[in-house]
């Protein structure tokens, strides 16, 4: 064999372990249960980080311009994000494939047998949160769903800084924007209510006395996250947060 | 008792098949599910009918042979096995679906009859320990503390019947694999081959086809001995385990 030629036949030999392991049946679901940690830790550090909002315009601008100004470590934090969802929603639509093809014939009765109505819908709220996530992008990222809260700007440590809380706040005033938002997060919590619970089984980190435990806790993060975040939309729309702000 | 049928007839493994309505009179409230079938196949046969095929044989809940899927869960209303269920369970004049257990590692043969031996090459795999023969070790010669000792009994309870499988809306079998590889994987005589056993049984579960788990837990719902799905975790850790070994190429 040619000097040249010997790395790629190593590497090959090198990927086939691993590559076993990846598409195995359970390191698939290791792969979903690992990038469903990462979005979970962000949703909940993306939570602390929106709460500033309750402190006032000058603390959620300030925690945005922070933020922005992390340049290059803020990219690493996206591209992070993105591989995860990407790789998340890859593995879970590749299991979904197999697990239909491994049941072709439903039964007749349907009987649920201890399923949850949460783990028997995470296709549907996963792919429902997948849109509501490129919504969000599109709404307060990117501004293509209200191009005028763009053009807001507030003054932040004397620098002219991008008014988040006027985009926030009047973005929110919208009902039909706010009520989105909140079904959308409910969606988010009932993934949760069982995702959770479910990657500390996947990655065997559960036994019989944590299993009971580890589930209870989950459904309670699950539904203390949604709490956080809708408190925002709710208490701009109901509780006049933000009430100084005019277009 | 009377009771309304609605039972999966299917001509033979390709055969598309579809559901007959029989009824089912004049059943003793104590009669088991198979003994009332029993009932219904001399009643058919009587009439020329072919009568409904079905897997039993010890009728005694021991060997894990008796399937059906009986209102869409596998073995019947309780956690046992069919053969286990009794007709007083039902109410008079209730309409009961009878299918077979349903998954495609699990080929339909006949009716209600599934062929599982998909459960048998998995175990081929890597289900079974290496001793030398010769006379029976001293009894106790081996130390296993007790609560390992009682894990593994838990997990020994698995007769095999393939209910978690038709349960779980995956076809997974991931409850009877976790169970033998836990079992053996638990005890001192099984520690030698317990990287290359869940190895070899988590891939032969995967080329018989069986779908992934998504942690739905149907499998330890209807599990006539009880299995724990926290064998699945542990499964899974052992098998991450032997995976990263595998990898570096340690010795397994
Ligand atoms: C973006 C679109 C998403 C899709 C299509 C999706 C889909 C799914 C599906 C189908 C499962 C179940 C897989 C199975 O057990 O068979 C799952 C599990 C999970 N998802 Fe998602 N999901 C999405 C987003 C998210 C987000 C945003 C989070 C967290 C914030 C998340 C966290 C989880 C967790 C923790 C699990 C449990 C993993 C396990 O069972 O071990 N998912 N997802
Ligand atoms: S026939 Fe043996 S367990 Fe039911």
């Amino acid at each position: 064999m040619s000097a040249s030629s010997a790395p790629t036949a190593s590497a090959q030999t090198l990927w086939q372990v691993p590559k076993a392991w990846l598409f195995s049946s359970i390191g698939k679901k290791c792969v979903v249960a690992v990038t469903g940690l990462v979005m979970v830790l962000f949703v909940i550090g993306h939570l602390l980080g929106n709460m500033t909002i309750f402190f006032g315009p000058g603390a959620v601008n300030a925690y945005a311009m922070h933020l922005r100004d992390l340049g290059p470590l803020l990219w690493v934090a996206r591209l992070g994000l993105l591989g995860a969802i990407v790789l998340h929603v890859y593995f879970t639509m590749l299991l979904w494939k197999e697990n239909s093809e491994a049941r072709p014939q439903k039964y007749a009765v349907a009987a649920p047998m201890n399923t949850t109505v949460f783990a028997r819908t995470m296709r549907l709220s996963g792919l429902i949160v997948l849109s509501f996530v490129a919504f969000h992008l599109a709404h307060f990222t990117w501004h293509w769903v209200q191009p005028g809260h763009a053009a807001y700007y507030a003054e932040v440590d004397g620098r002219r800084v991008h008014d988040v809380y006027s985009m926030v706040v009047l973005g929110f005033r919208n009902p039909l924007v706010s009520f989105f938002y909140i079904f959308s997060l409910g969606l988010v919590a009932f993934h949760l209510s069982h995702g959770i619970g479910s990657l500390f089984q996947t990655l065997g980190l559960s036994n019989s006395t944590l299993r009971p435990a580890l589930e209870t806790a989950a459904k309670v993060l699950a539904w203390v996250l949604f709490a956080g975040y809708s408190a925002i939309p709710i208490s701009i729309l109901f509780f006049g947060l933000g009430k100084g702000i005019v277009p | 008792m009377n009771f309304t049928l609605r039972v999966w007839r299917q001509n033979g493994p390709t055969d598309p098949g579809k559901f007959e309505e029989y009824p089912a009179t004049d059943i003793p409230a104590d009669a088991s599910f198979l003994e009332m079938l029993d009932i219904v196949n001399e009643g058919l046969i009587q009439k020329g009918i072919e009568p409904i095929t079905f897997d039993h044989d010890c009728r005694e809940g021991i060997c894990g042979m008796c399937s059906l899927t009986i209102n869409g869960v596998p073995h019947g209303p309780d956690r046992g096995t069919t053969c286990q269920v009794y007709m007083r369970k039902f109410k008079d004049r209730d309409v009961i679906t009878i299918e077979p257990f349903r998954a495609a590692p699990f080929p339909i043969l006949r009716d209600l009859a599934v062929n599982r031996s998909a459960f048998d090459r998995i175990i081929q795999a890597g289900g079974f320990i290496s001793e030398r023969t010769g006379a029976a070790p001293d009894a106790n010669s081996v130390p296993i503390p007790k609560p390992v000792a009682d894990a593994a009994m838990d997990a020994a309870a698995c007769i095999g019947c393939g209910a978690c499988a038709a349960a779980c809306p995956n076809s997974s079998a991931m409850l009877f694999v976790s169970a033998k590889v836990g079992h053996l994987g638990l005890l001192p005589q099984g520690k030698p081959e317990k990287n290359r056993r869940v190895l070899r049984m988590v891939r032969a579960m995967d080329n018989e086809g069986f779908g992934n788990c998504s942690n739905y837990y149907a499998c330890e719902a209807v599990c006539p001995a009880g299995i724990s799905a926290s064998f699945i975790a542990r499964m899974n850790r052992e098998y991450n385990f032997a995976s990263a070994l595998e990898t570096v190429g340690a010795p397994l």
